[in-house]
C-alpha cells in the first residue's frame, strides 16, 4: 500500500498546474477584443508553463522510492452535507503524472502549431480560450482526488469538447456535430454519474481512498454494478461501441482540436478511468469482461470505417476508435493489462497527434480540401510534413523501433497470456491498422498528384512544423525511452499493480505475427492503391466499404432505436398536453363563458326590471324569514 | 289606539309605494313612491317603539328622515339632468346601460 505524502516543496504548486490554463481561459474569454492581440500568446504561454511545471515535479517526484511518490493536497472542503463530504482536492501520483505530462507537453506543442494554423481566423482568441479551458478541465481530471471533483473535469472536457467541434458554428454541420457529441456524451455522462451515487451508497465516500481502500468488502453484485457504469461512461469519453457514433462527426471542429481533443486527451479519459478505477475492476469480473468485448468490438469497428473513409480526418478518427479500442481492452485484463493499456495510451498520444497535426498541415496546404482522392505526391512539395507523417505512419503500424510498436505488441503478448481468442482479434486488427494507415499515407503522399486546378500546396510555416517534428521524435523514441530507461511497468505498478502470466505464445512468435499481419495489411494497401490509379470519384465498392462508409450504421441504428422513439414520445406528449390537459382547461374556460352570455341577457337596461328583481328578492328573504320562524 | 293598526297601516303604503315603482313610468312620480316606502319603514319604527316602550325605532326614524333627506337631493338632480338632456321624464328611456 503506498502511503500518501503531504505535498510539499514543487509539489505544493499541484493547484497552480491546473489554475495557469485555467487563469488563460478566464482571460481570453472574458478579456473581449482587447486581448485580440496578445491573447494567444498567452494562452501559449500558460499551457507551456504547466508543462515545465509537469516535467519539474517529475524530476522531483523521481527522487523519492516507489512507494512515497503519492501526494495529496488538500486545498479546501468543498462539500459537506450530513455524511457526505467532497473536497477541493488533488492527488498526483505516478498515473496521474503520466497524464499530466501528456496532456501539458502534446498540449503545449498543439497550442504552439495552433498559432500557424489558425493565423487568420478572425475568432482566434476564442479558440485558444477553449483550448486553454479543456487544458484545465483535462488537468482536474487526472489529479482529483475523488470521484466528484473529477466528474467536473469530466464535464468540464465534454463543454470545451462541444465548444470546439462547433467552433465554425456557422456551418450547420458543425453545429450539429457538436450538439451530436455533447448528447452521445451525456449518455456516458449518467453513467459515471449513477456509479458515483452508487459508490456513495455503498461505501459512505467518494473519494478515491475510501472507496478503493473498502472495495473488496462490497457485494461483487454491487461492484460489477459499478464497473459496468464506469464501463458506459468510459464508452462514451471515448468514443466506445455503442456510444462510438460522435466521434467521426467531431471531425468538423478545427484540425489542431481533432489532435488534442479527439486523439490524444480527451478521448483517453475513458482508459484513464477504468485503470484509476482498478480495485473495482479487478473485483468485478462480468465488469472486466465487459470492458475487453467493448474494447475488442471497437477496435474492429474503428479499423473498418478507417479503412473506407476518403476524408483524411475521418479515416484518422476511425483509427483513434480502434487505438482506444486497444487501450480499453487492455485494462480490461485486470493487472497484466493496466500497464501497456497506459503505455499505449501515451505512445498513441503522441504518434495520434503527430498524425493529426500533420493532416492539419496538409489541409493548410490544399485549401482545407479533406478528401484524400484530391491529394498525391504531396512528398514532393511538403516534405517535413511527409517525414514526419511518415514516423506516425511507421509508429502506429509497430514497426520496431518506432514507438507504437513497443506498446502495441507488449499489449497484444499480455492479451496472449489472459485470452488466445483476445490476442489474435488484436493480431488480425493490427492488420487492418497496416491497411488503413497504409492506405492513407499513399493516397496522401505517394503516386501521382490528384489536385483540383486552383490548388497550390505548400509547407506550412515552421511554428507548424516544429512541433510536427518534436512528435515525430516522440513517435520514434518515446516507446523505447518509456520502456528501457523509464521502466514504465515498475514505475505504474504501485498504482495499478502489475502481475505477468505465463503466455501460451513466446514474446518473439508475438512480435512475428503480429509484424506479419501488419506487413500482409501493407502489401494489401499496397497493390490496391500504389499499383493501381486511384480514381478521383469513389467506386461503388463491396458491401463492407460501403457499410464502412456508412459508418457501419451506427448513425441508424441510433436514428431507429433512439431518436425515433423519442420523437414519437415526444410528440405524443406534446397532444396528450394539447388535447388533453389544454382542452380540459380551455373546455371548462369555454363553458364558463357561454353561461355567463346566457347570464348577462339578464341585464336589460329597464330600471323597472331591476326593481321587480329587487322585490321579488325581499320578497323571498321575508318568506323564507317567515317559514324558518314558523317551524 | 292598537298600535297594530298603524303596522297595518304602515304595510298598505308601503305596498302602495313598491306598486308605484313598478308600474309607473315617470321618474318624478317613481321617486315618489320611493319616498312613500321610505316613510312606511318609518311608520313601522315608531309603531315598534311604542309597542316595545323604548326610543330605539324613533331613533332609527330620524336617521332615516337624514338619508331620504340626502337620497331626494341626488335623486332629483339625476332626473333634472337626464330631462335636460332627453326632454323627457319616463324611466323606460334611458336604458342604454345594458349588456
Amino acid at each position: 500500500m503506498t502511503e500518501l505524502m503531504p505535498a510539499e516543496g514543487v509539489f505544493s504548486l499541484i493547484w497552480l498546474l491546473i489554475a495557469l490554463p485555467l487563469a488563460g481561459a478566464v482571460v481570453l474569454l472574458f478579456g473581449g477584443r482587447r486581448t485580440n492581440s496578445w491573447g494567444p500568446y498567452l494562452g501559449v504561454l500558460t499551457v507551456c508553463a504547466s508543462a515545465v511545471l509537469g516535467w519539474l515535479m517529475l524530476l522531483a517526484m523521481l527522487q523519492n522510492p516507489p512507494e512515497e511518490r503519492t501526494f495529496d493536497q488538500n486545498l479546501f472542503t468543498w462539500v459537506s452535507v450530513g455524511g457526505f463530504q467532497a473536497d477541493m482536492a488533488f492527488q498526483l501520483d505516478q498515473l496521474s503524472m503520466v497524464f499530466v505530462l501528456l496532456i501539458t507537453t502534446v498540449g503545449a506543442l498543439i497550442h504552439i502549431y495552433s498559432l500557424g494554423y489558425m493565423a487568420h481566423d478572425p475568432d482566434r482568441r476564442k479558440f485558444f480560450g477553449y483550448l486553454n479551458l479543456f487544458v484545465g478541465a483535462m488537468l482536474i481530471l487526472v489529479l482529483a482526488n475523488n470521484f466528484l471533483l473529477l466528474y467536473v473535469g469530466w464535464e468540464g472536457v465534454g463543454l470545451a469538447s462541444y465548444l470546439l467541434i462547433g467552433f465554425y458554428q456557422y456551418k450547420h454541420s458543425a453545429a450539429a456535430a457538436a450538439k451530436k457529441a455533447f448528447v452521445i456524451n451525456r449518455v456516458g455522462d449518467v453513467g459515471l454519474s449513477l456509479a458515483i451515487m452508487l459508490m456513495f451508497v455503498t461505501f459512505g465516500s467518494v473519494s478515491f481512498e475510501d472507496v478503493f481502500g473498502a472495495a473488496d468488502q462490497a457485494s461483487e453484485g454491487t461492484l460489477n454494478a459499478i464497473g459496468l457504469l464506469l464501463l458506459l461512461a468510459a464508452a462514451g469519453k471515448s468514443a466506445q461501441f455503442p456510444l462510438q457514433a460522435w466521434l467521426l462527426d467531431a471531425m468538423e471542429g478545427p484540425t489542431p482540436v481533432s489532435a488534442l481533443i479527439h486523439a490524444a486527451t480527451m478521448v483517453t479519459a475513458g482508459v484513464y478511468l477504468i485503470a484509476r478505477s482498478n480495485a473495482i475492476f479487478d473485483l468485478a469480473q462480468v465488469a472486466a469482461t465487459a470492458v475487453i468485448v467493448v474494447g475488442v468490438i471497437t477496435v474492429f469497428m474503428g479499423a473498418i470505417i478507417g479503412s473506407a473513409k476518403d476524408d483524411i480526418k475521418k479515416s484518422l478518427a476511425g483509427s483513434t476508435m480502434s487505438q482506444i479500442g486497444y487501450m480499453i481492452a487492455a485494462v480490461g485484463l485486470g493487472p497484466i493489462g493496466y500497464v501497456f493499456g497506459i503505455f499505449h495510451l501515451l505512445t498513441h498520444g503522441v504518434f495520434k497527434a503527430g498524425l493529426f497535426l500533420g493532416a492539419g498541415s496538409v489541409m493548410h496546404g490544399m485549401n482545407d480540401n479533406v478528401n484524400m482522392r484530391r491529394y498525391g505526391a504531396l512528398r514532393t512539395v511538403m516534405f517535413i510534413t511527409f517525414i514526419t507523417f511518415a514516423a506516425g505512419w511507421l509508429s502506429i503500424l509497430g514497426i520496431p523501433p518506432f514507438s507504437g510498436f513497443w506498446s502495441k505488441d507488449e499489449l497484444i503478448h499480455a492479451a496472449f497470456e489472459e485470452s488466445v481468442l483476445v490476442g489474435v482479434l488484436l493480431i488480425i486488427a493490427a492488420g487492418i491498422t497496416g491497411f488503413y494507415m497504409t492506405r492513407m499515407f499513399i493516397m496522401t503522399f505517394l503516386g501521382k498528384a490528384r489536385w483540383e486546378d486552383d490548388v497550390h500546396p505548400h509547407e506550412s510555416p515552421k511554428v507548424m512544423t516544429i512541433p510536427l517534428i518534436i512528435l515525430a521524435l516522440g513517435s520514434t523514441f518515446l516507446g523505447m525511452a518509456l520502456l528501457f530507461w523509464g521502466d514504465i511497468e515498475s514505475w505504474l505498478e504501485p498504482v495499478v499493480g502489475f502481475e505477468s502470466k505465463e503466455a501460451p505464445l513466446s514474446t518473439a512468435a508475438t512480435i512475428g505475427i503480429s509484424l506479419a499481419a501488419v506487413i500482409a495489411g501493407v502489401i494489401v494497401a499496397y497493390v490496391m492503391y500504389a499499383r493501381r490509379p486511384i480514381p478521383i470519384e469513389a467506386p461503388r465498392g463491396s458491401w463492407l466499404t460501403r457499410a464502412a462508409r456508412e459508418e457501419l450504421y451506427g448513425n441508424q441504428v441510433n436514428q431507429v432505436l433512439v431518436v425515433t422513439p423519442t420523437l414519437v414520445a415526444a410528440k405524443a406528449a406534446t397532444s396528450i398536453d394539447a388535447k388533453g390537459i389544454d382542452g380540459l382547461v380551455n373546455g371548462l374556460a369555454a363553458l364558463v363563458g357561454a353561461i355567463s352570455g346566457r347570464l348577462r341577457r339578464y341585464q336589460t337596461g329597464f330600471v323597472r326590471t331591476y326593481a321587480l328583481s329587487m322585490v321579488g328578492g325581499a320578497v323571498i328573504v321575508v318568506l323564507a324569514l317567515v317559514l324558518v320562524r314558523a317551524s | 289606539m292598537n298600535p297594530s293598526n298603524y303596522i297595518i297601516l304602515s304595510a298598505v303604503l308601503f305596498s302602495i309605494g313598491a306598486i308605484g315603482v313598478l308600474v309607473r313610468r315617470n321618474a318624478i312620480v317613481v321617486f315618489m313612491s320611493v319616498e312613500l316606502m321610505l316613510n312606511a319603514a318609518n311608520l313601522a319604527f315608531v309603531a315598534f317603539a311604542r309597542m316595545n316602550g323604548n326610543l330605539d325605532g324613533q331613533t332609527v326614524a330620524f336617521f332615516v328622515m337624514v338619508v331620504a333627506a340626502a337620497e331626494v337631493v341626488v335623486g332629483l338632480a339625476i332626473i333634472v339632468t337626464i330631462f335636460r338632456t332627453r326632454r323627457s321624464a319616463s324611466i323606460d328611456e334611458p336604458n342604454l346601460l345594458k349588456y
